[in-house]
């Protein structure tokens, strides 16, 4: 049974490394050519990366899709070292291959309104899928802001890039950029939002998620749960929802805030 | 082309390649990335008579060359396979096999029956083996008392070809084979994933929410084509061989061990095409070597 589409949704293809970009100690930003065009990628949605540098890491790693254009088969993805698999991405050099399986899992949904207040929040890494989805929503004539969290100025990534999309307000845990505490103690949020679109570290997006049924805003949220398998199969990423166990991987990574069960 | 076709009891397989239960989903999850009626078969997730939740995340932790699952048998029961899963799969063009999860063995009959509606089963496997449900499955699959009563129980209510899935956490894999091969089973497929645990030592506390799980993957793959050696030198009955195989030349391993088919598991999940791949690996295999009949190479070991 072939997939009757011409253009299946999803690939799997080796892409080159046109860049490899340090940002910092921790972080780096891999731009990614494939030899031809992509499938559509909507933001929030990931590839599975496979690391054959790593000989200790056996599965693929999910990786949000930071930002697309699929016409051209070009990528980036915003890595932050966490253990060997990701070490051995960010040493990838210009000119190598690597396979990636994409585009990955649903991405988020569109504000009700036109003139919805959109406040894209992330928190360190997570950024990554806030700058696709604020370059998907300025495009589509929304008016996006940004609320973008970390622990130190240096760990505030891809800062130009988000100023050329919309307003940006920051906060760091060592006041070094921006208001000194959590995204959700900024002033910000003390204003009107309609949407809110997050995506960081869980206790973040907890307390995002609680700060927005509080202000009445729709809330979603990217999860980040481990995976194996990346569409549905192994059923190991799965996130206890309104409905029983489902599949990050496929229902997910974006979450409306109402499906889960984090406020029980 | 080599002719690659086995037959498993009356099952008749186009290739000796399937997918393992629960590395696969039910077939179109991998639909975008390979062509499901060039396997020998599909063996879609372990189905029992209702609904289950499967265990709390996290279940699953990488381990050297492999991984360990504790999913659980997370799946929506029979009714839901045969009302809203079966009519999307069953021209896929291979052979479904539908293995068979319980709690008691009226539990296991029960799916057997309800899967008799639907003609194009032509088999089940049945899982004795998961490691990671607290009643039942493993239970079942570690004594030969155990392993008899479901296959005697089962070849009473299914009339089609009936595959014991054994447990390889046992002291000795060959009485089990051969306790299943007495009440009736048409075949045995081994194995079922290693017990296994793993610690997350800067948080101290295990990996999976259920302390151990089951290990897959190539580290498994020595053990597992050992077993299957020593089953196919112990039972009549064909013996479908699985456990870390990544290519054409680990399901060669297997065949050459005794397997007349194998099983292509974890491997999915590194690259969802693997199992079309092995297909026309094991076929390069034979025309380079002559081979007319994948036949002359099974168990030649």
């Amino acid at each position: 049974m072939k997939n009757n589409s011409s253009n299946p949704a999803k690939v799997v293809c080796d892409m080159t490394v046109e860049a490899n970009t340090p940002l910092g100690q921790l972080y780096g930003l891999l731009a990614l050519r494939a030899d031809g065009p992509l499938p559509a990628i909507s933001a929030g949605q990931f590839a599975q990366v496979r690391i054959d540098r790593s000989k200790t890491t056996f599965l693929r790693r999910p990786i949000s899709i930071c930002t697309a254009d699929a016409a051209s088969g070009r990528i980036e993805l915003l890595v932050r070292r966490a253990g060997a698999g990701t070490d051995a991405l960010l040493a990838c050099e210009p000119g190598e291959k690597v396979n990636l399986m994409l585009p990955l899992g649903r991405g988020f949904s569109r504000p009700a309104k036109r003139d919805a207040k959109a406040l894209l929040i992330g928190g360190g890494v997570g950024v990554a899928p806030m700058l696709a989805l604020g370059l998907e929503l300025k495009a589509e004539g929304y008016a996006p802001e940004f609320l973008l969290g970390a622990r130190t100025a240096a760990d505030l990534l891809l800062l130009d890039r988000f100023e050329a999309i919309g307003p940006v307000h920051l906060t760091t845990d060592d006041g070094s950029a921006g208001t000194r505490g959590v995204v959700t103690a900024h002033a910000r949020l003390q204003r009107p939002v309609d949407n809110i679109y997050c995506c960081g570290p869980k206790p973040m997006m907890v307390a995002v998620a609680k700060a927005a049924s509080r202000i009445g805003a729709s809330c979603e949220v990217s999860l980040e749960n481990m995976m194996a398998c990346g569409v549905g199969a192994c059923l190991c990423c799965v996130e206890k929802t309104t409905k029983g166990n489902v599949c990050v991987c496929t229902e997910g990574p974006v979450f409306n805030i109402n499906q889960l069960t984090w406020q029980d | 082309m080599a002719r690659l076709s086995v037959n498993i009891g009356s099952l008749q397989l186009k290739n000796p390649v399937m997918t393992a239960s629960g590395t696969f989903g039910y077939g179109p999850e991998f639909a975008d990335f390979m062509d499901l009626s060039t396997l020998g078969g599909i063996i879609v997730k372990g189905t029992t008579l209702h609904a289950r939740e499967g265990n709390d995340y996290p279940r699953m932790a990488e381990t050297p060359s492999g991984m360990l699952n504790a999913v659980g048998l997370q799946n929506k029961g029979v009714n839901y396979f045969a009302e809203k899963i079966y009519p999307g799969i069953k021209d896929c063009g291979t052979e479904v096999i539908v293995n068979v999860s319980g709690a008691t063995v009226s539990d296991y009959v029960g799916v057997a029956e309800r899967l008799l509606d639907l003609d194009r089963i032509h088999a089940i496997e049945v899982n004795i083996s998961c490691p990671n449900v607290k009643q039942g499955g493993m239970a079942f699959g570690t004594t030969a008392k155990g392993a008899a009563s479901v296959t005697a129980a089962l070849r009473k209510a299914w009339d089609r070809t009936l595959i014991v899935k054994l447990s390889p956490n046992v002291t000795d894999i060959t009485e089990i084979a051969r306790a299943v091969e007495d009440e009736g089973a048409d075949s045995v497929s081994l194995i079922n994933t290693l017990m296994g645990m793993a610690v997350d030592v800067e948080h101290r506390r295990p990996c999976l929410s259920t302390v151990t799980g089951g290990l897959s993957g190539p580290a498994v793959r020595p053990v597992a084509v050992r077993m299957v050696w020593q089953v196919a030198k112990a039972v009549k009955i064909p013996v479908i061989g699985l456990g870390g195989i990544t290519c054409g030349r680990d399901a060669l391993e297997f065949l050459m061990a005794g397997a007349t088919a194998v099983e292509v598991g974890t491997a999915n999940f590194l690259d969802p095409a693997v199992s079309a791949k092995i297909v026309d690996e094991i076929n390069d295999y034979c025309s380079r070597n002559k081979i007319a009949d994948i036949r002359e190479i099974i168990g030649i070991i």
